[in-house]
């Protein structure tokens, strides 16, 4: 909200500077973010009246005026089209300085003299209007300072509101804030009502009086709705973002800024039989001030009259009987509505505005009859007329409850941290408004119409802690029993992994949780992925399923920038629909594209492959030490390369897969080296084994070395896994230190050694023992994979 | 005899000669070996004079033992060079890069949540962690933000259907924990979360790091002696610090953390708007409503929660000015943490 300082200051005016004003209003929770001039900074600019203005002689869009300054006549070449005889407006005379560092000199417009320029509102920074010279009333004074009469030595405090504290809404709510900060008085305006001169009344009829519980309005007739409303009135607007548009809806929102109450007028001559507030019924609906016409839906509160709606209650006034140039009677009305029903009903429509802003968040609901009273005053004043009695119809029960709130002293000390001396709880609850009184263990207070916000104790600590000041709160540090947390060594740390991952070249990256459905379709046809009802773009519309479409689309950023050898990891959630409903999987993933190593002298240039991946990638699981419980088995998946893509499980389940991507999506994503990914369950990356200690045989160990020859087709972990189950109790390691496919080997098959090593515990192995052992390795793996011994 | 003298001087240029062990070896044989010609004067002694004998065999065994010396001289001398030769050759350019896998690195969000993390378990926080898409309740309702409360507006939620959301903060974590574990409570809750909203200051996705304390104590004074602390073991500076009211419906009394600029120093610049100062986390004491949706006694119990963004916090510490950098995942800028 943006109040004028000025204006707040006419209610209350400490000996602060506005900067320490504005200060003391953030620190008691009523934000401000900025404090900007009511106008541009300009000097010499004066009130003067425009005599004459006659034709420039040799350009068509100039005139040349005579120009009363209150001292005498200048002559001006202005270009306004507004600019006519018996105009006042701002002239700045040769010498002033207007904003932007602009001077005036006398100057010759098309061979014609010019004193100097009479000025648009927008080149005094004064409003937005460049169309033409900003029109000062007909009494403003010939010759006085321009800044002097408009009172321009003045601040726009904007005040960023939290949605609980609809109270100051208004300026009587933050002058009630500044004066109990202060510790000072409350001046609210005096003013006399009008005298009820006629009686006319309007029926008024609550059916919804839930929604509606208080409803006052008043008839006034003979209006002049062609007068000006007065400058000063119009710049109170203008300096809290309102616009001024005709008297009666000025009125209304200076109501509206002044004391927080919305208000409505009606043209009276258009409204039919008395006022109704009800619901809406099926398929009625209404044109808006704003033009729209809405159906609306049945929970809506309207106002009606007995022909049907006239304005959507506390949201907006309908245009069929919207206050018009031929408008003389108008109805006025201050209504209150029930918030927690008011609550998302302009949302509802798309619609947002002032009053229905506050109606959601609470207007003081003993305040009707007082704004009805002061609009009155302000509007009889400015256009006329008679008014007549006030009608006011309320449903006290369905009126806000207001239970007071039991406050004890020994509450304070709890949750503040410190006691506060009862006179000053006593003086900052009286100064919000609250009645407050004294009990052995503390307050009972009564909370008054404006406050929305104060149903429990904490309510009134949180009062309490606010208008004494955060800051002067004590500050102690947090005493607890010093128990020693469960650490299970079995658990794998995540951050060891991302260490570990790093130590062997990848970085890693944090990609959106959300992305492009056609991406999200490569890698996972079979799944419909969770969709957002409302994605911020359609490229992040659905939740992945993979870490993969986020981390290729890294990977093609980088690579388009130049950095062809990218290795990337990165852990999350996905999100997968399964038949026992969504589930969130921790995943890590990593892909890995370009040389095997970054370039360097010491390397020769080898592209990266399967294999690197699956190195970094057994490290990983090898700090479970449980490496040996992973199998890595053939498989084909979408999006991957149908000879080099393994599906990886422990126990038969499978937890995750690694290949490289098909060449086609290679192609299609616009990557131009092959990429190779992995994704597996993190939790089964952070599931390890407890270290148990075997005892160190003191015998020498044996190492025998073998070649077979098996067909291209047998899985080489298999065939190892075979060598192990034949191989005998001695078998300590078993490695695979050659493949060979090639000259001298059929063309389908392929050549494995493999290294044997066995050691017993208790002894020295014999020859026999270890030929053995060798011959039922060759014997199982002749019966299993016919394979045979290579010479 | 006569002839010793020019066959000890022969001997001595021949051994300094010597290029190598084995031609020294023959140079010992020559002279020295039981063949030699020094060995052979010594036998030829016995066609002496007996008188004579004596004083010839003391010269020989001087030349003798002179030669044998100078012979280990020269080996020793070879020796040297050859293993000098050795080294000069073997000789690299130290100064050269070293070979193997260059050094990745960690995510500057999760370095940061690590750091905060860290510093919250010394002081006995636990680390929980929870659903990503939530449902409206935990999200919300839980936290005292019914349908239609003016502080959704405040949240610009994603929606999977109409109970289901994106999670907007981590406070949802808190409400699982407190609804499954009972109080004393230490925890800490990172991790991401989503909101619609999208330009050059916010992501649709970002990082929070929340906490809660709940104990038979625990006091607003508590609260701001823990952001005190953090603040200062965070940057590692004394840095000015502010509690100013707020308002979230979780918390009563809420507050915004507003710290020194970083920057500035309080002067006013452009990362603090010219304010001086630097909004880093809400909190507040745990509202009353939100003990009862989870059955904890508000008499017996009291506590505090805060929360702030990790993106800001790292923005703040490295000097990052862009955002959407943290999400962009440019080598470039991932390599520099």
């Amino acid at each position: 909200m943006n109040i004028s300082e000025q204006w707040l200051r006419e209610w209350v005016s400490p000996a602060l500077a506005t900067d320490d004003l504005a200060y003391q209003l953030t620190m008691a929770g009523l934000e401000v973010e900025s404090v900007e001039p009511v106008a541009g900074d300009f000097s010499g600019v004066t009130v003067a009246e425009i005599v004459s203005a006659e034709q420039h002689p040799d350009a068509d869009k100039l005139r040349v005026c005579q120009v009363d300054t209150g001292a005498g006549t200048v002559q001006i070449v202005c270009g306004a089209p507004n600019a006519r005889a018996g105009l006042r407006a701002p002239l700045a005379r040769v010498g002033a300085a207007l904003p932007g560092g602009i001077e005036i000199k006398a100057a010759t417009l098309r061979g014609v003299e010019s004193q100097g320029m009479l000025c648009a509102g927008e080149e005094l920074g004064l409003s937005d209007d460049a169309d033409g010279l900003l029109e000062l009333p007909v009494d403003a004074p010939l010759g006085e300072d321009l800044s002097q009469y408009m009172s321009l030595d003045d601040k726009v405090i904007e005040v960023d509101l939290t949605p609980n504290r609809a109270d100051c809404l208004g300026i009587s709510g933050i002058a009630r804030e500044v004066a109990l900060l202060n510790d000072m008085p409350i001046t609210p305006p005096t003013f006399d009502k009008v005298a009820q001169s006629i009686s006319d009344t309007l029926e008024v009829e609550l059916v919804a009086a839930d929604r509606c519980p208080r409803y006052v309005g008043r008839v006034i007739r003979g209006v002049d709705v062609s007068r000006p409303s007065p400058l000063w009135m119009r710049e109170k607007l203008r300096r809290s973002g309102v616009r001024s548009i005709d008297p009666v809806v000025d009125v209304t929102n200076y109501i509206l800024l002044e004391l927080g109450q919305p208000m409505h007028a009606f043209d009276h001559g258009k409204l039919q039989g008395g006022i109704i507030v009800r619901t809406a019924n099926e398929g009625e609906s209404l044109e808006l001030l704003d033009g729209q016409t809405i159906e609306f839906k049945p929970d809506t509160l309207l106002i009606t009259d007995h022909s049907g709606p006239v304005a959507l209650a506390g949201i907006m006034g309908g245009q069929p009987t919207a206050v018009g140039a031929e408008t003389t009677d108008i109805f006025l009305e201050a209504a209150f509505f029930t918030p927690q029903l008011m609550a998302g009903k302009a949302r509802g429509y798309g619609l947002h505005t002032d009053s229905s802003h506050r109606f959601e968040r609470g207007v003081d609901f003993k305040l009707q009859v007082e704004a009805i009273e002061r609009a009155s005053q302000l509007l009889l004043g400015i256009v006329g007329g008679a008014a007549g009695p006030i009608t006011e119809v309320v449903s006290e029960a369905d009126l806000p409850p207001r239970p007071a709130v039991t406050l004890r002293a020994q509450r304070i000390k709890k949750m503040l941290g410190f006691e506060l001396e009862a006179a000053e709880v006593e003086r900052i609850l009286t100064g919000l408004g609250l009645g407050v009184t004294a009990t052995s263990e503390g307050w009972v207070c009564a909370v008054p119409s404006w406050r929305f916000d104060i149903a429990i104790e904490a309510d009134l600590l949180e009062e309490l802690a606010r208008i004494y000041g955060y800051n002067r709160l004590p500050v102690t540090h947090i005493r607890a029993d010093l128990v020693m947390p469960a650490r299970p060594e079995t658990n794998v740390s995540q951050r060891y992994l991302g260490r570990h991952l790093s130590a062997r070249g990848y970085r890693e990256a944090i990609t959106y949780s959300f992305v492009d459905p056609k991406l999200q379709r490569v890698f996972d046809p079979d799944i419909t992925p969770v969709a957002l009802t409302n994605p911020i773009s359609a490229d992040m519309a659905v939740m992945r399923t993979s870490l993969l479409p986020g981390l290729v689309s890294a990977v093609l950023r980088n690579v388009n920038r130049q950095q062809p050898r990218v290795r990337l990891f990165e852990t999350g959630l996905r999100f997968v629909p399964e038949a026992e409903g969504l589930q969130q999987v921790p995943t890590l993933a990593m892909v890995a594209t370009g040389q095997r190593f970054a370039e360097s002298w010491s390397q020769t240039s080898v592209a990266g492959d399967y294999f690197d991946l699956k190195g970094d990638l057994e490290s990983l699981l090898a700090l479970t030490r449980r490496a040996g419980s992973f199998d890595f088995t053939a498989t084909q998946r979408a999006a991957l390369h149908p000879g080099q893509t393994a599906s990886i499980s422990q126990s038969g389940r499978e937890v995750g897969y690694i290949g490289a991507l098909h060449p086609v999506v290679v192609t299609d994503t616009g990557l131009n080296e092959p990429l190779y990914v992995a994704e597996i369950d993190l939790n089964v990356a952070l599931d390890g084994l407890l270290p148990g200690y075997t005892e160190l045989s003191k015998f020498p160990e044996v190492r025998r070395d073998l070649a077979v020859v098996v067909d291209k087709t047998v899985p080489g972990m298999e065939l190892m896994q075979c060598v192990r189950n034949a191989a005998g109790p001695y078998l300590t390691d078993l490695r695979l230190f050659d493949v060979y496919e090639g000259k001298g080997i059929d063309p389908k098959r392929k050549s494995l050694a493999l290294g044997l090593t066995f050691r017993d515990q208790s002894r020295t192995l014999s020859v026999e023992d270890v030929n053995t052992a060798i011959d039922q390795v060759v014997d199982l793996l002749g019966k299993n994979y016919k394979a045979e011994l290579r010479n | 005899m006569e002839n010793l003298e020019p066959l000890a001087e022969q001997a001595r240029a021949a051994i300094h000669a010597a290029e190598d062990g084995p031609a020294l070896e023959q140079l010992r044989v020559d002279y020295l070996g039981k063949k030699g010609q020094v060995t052979a004067l010594l036998k030829g002694l016995g066609k002496l004079a007996p008188q004579e004998r004596p004083k010839a065999g003391a010269l020989i065994n001087v030349v003798k033992q002179e030669l044998q010396d100078l012979i280990g001289e020269r080996k020793a001398a070879l020796d040297a060079a050859a293993v000098n030769a050795r080294l000069a050759d073997e000789t690299i350019d130290v100064s050269l890069p070293g070979r193997g896998q260059s050094t990745g690195g960690i995510h500057p969000v999760t370095r940061t949540k690590e750091r905060i993390e860290d510093f919250f378990a010394a002081i006995g926080f636990d680390v929980v962690e929870g659903p990503e898409i939530e449902d409206d309740y935990h999200n919300f309702e839980a936290l005292n933000i019914p349908a239609h409360h003016p502080a959704r507006a405040m949240h610009d939620t994603f929606y999977v259907d109409e109970t289901t959301v994106l999670r907007t903060h981590t406070s949802p974590v808190q409400v699982r924990v407190m609804e499954s574990q009972s109080p004393p409570l230490r925890i800490i809750c990172p991790g991401r979360v989503y909101r619609c909203d999208s330009d050059l200051t916010h992501t649709p996705m970002f990082h929070q790091v929340e906490g809660l304390l709940i104990d038979e104590n625990s006091s607003f004074a508590d609260l701001k002696g823990v952001v005190e602390e953090f603040v200062r073991v965070f940057f590692e500076r004394e840095l000015e610090v502010r509690f100013r009211p707020s308002y979230f419906p979780f918390t009563e009394p809420s507050a915004e953390v507003d710290i020194q600029c970083v920057n500035c120093g309080g002067d006013g610049c452009r990362v603090c708007s010219q304010t001086g100062w630097l909004e880093i986390m809400g909190c507040g004491m745990v509202h009353p409503r939100v003990f009862e949706y989870s059955n904890i006694d508000t008499e017996r119990y009291s506590g505090f929660a805060f929360g702030m963004g990790v993106e800001r916090l790292a923005m703040l510490r490295y000097g990052v000015n862009d955002l959407r950098l943290f999400f962009d995942n440019d080598l470039r800028f991932l390599e520099q943490f």
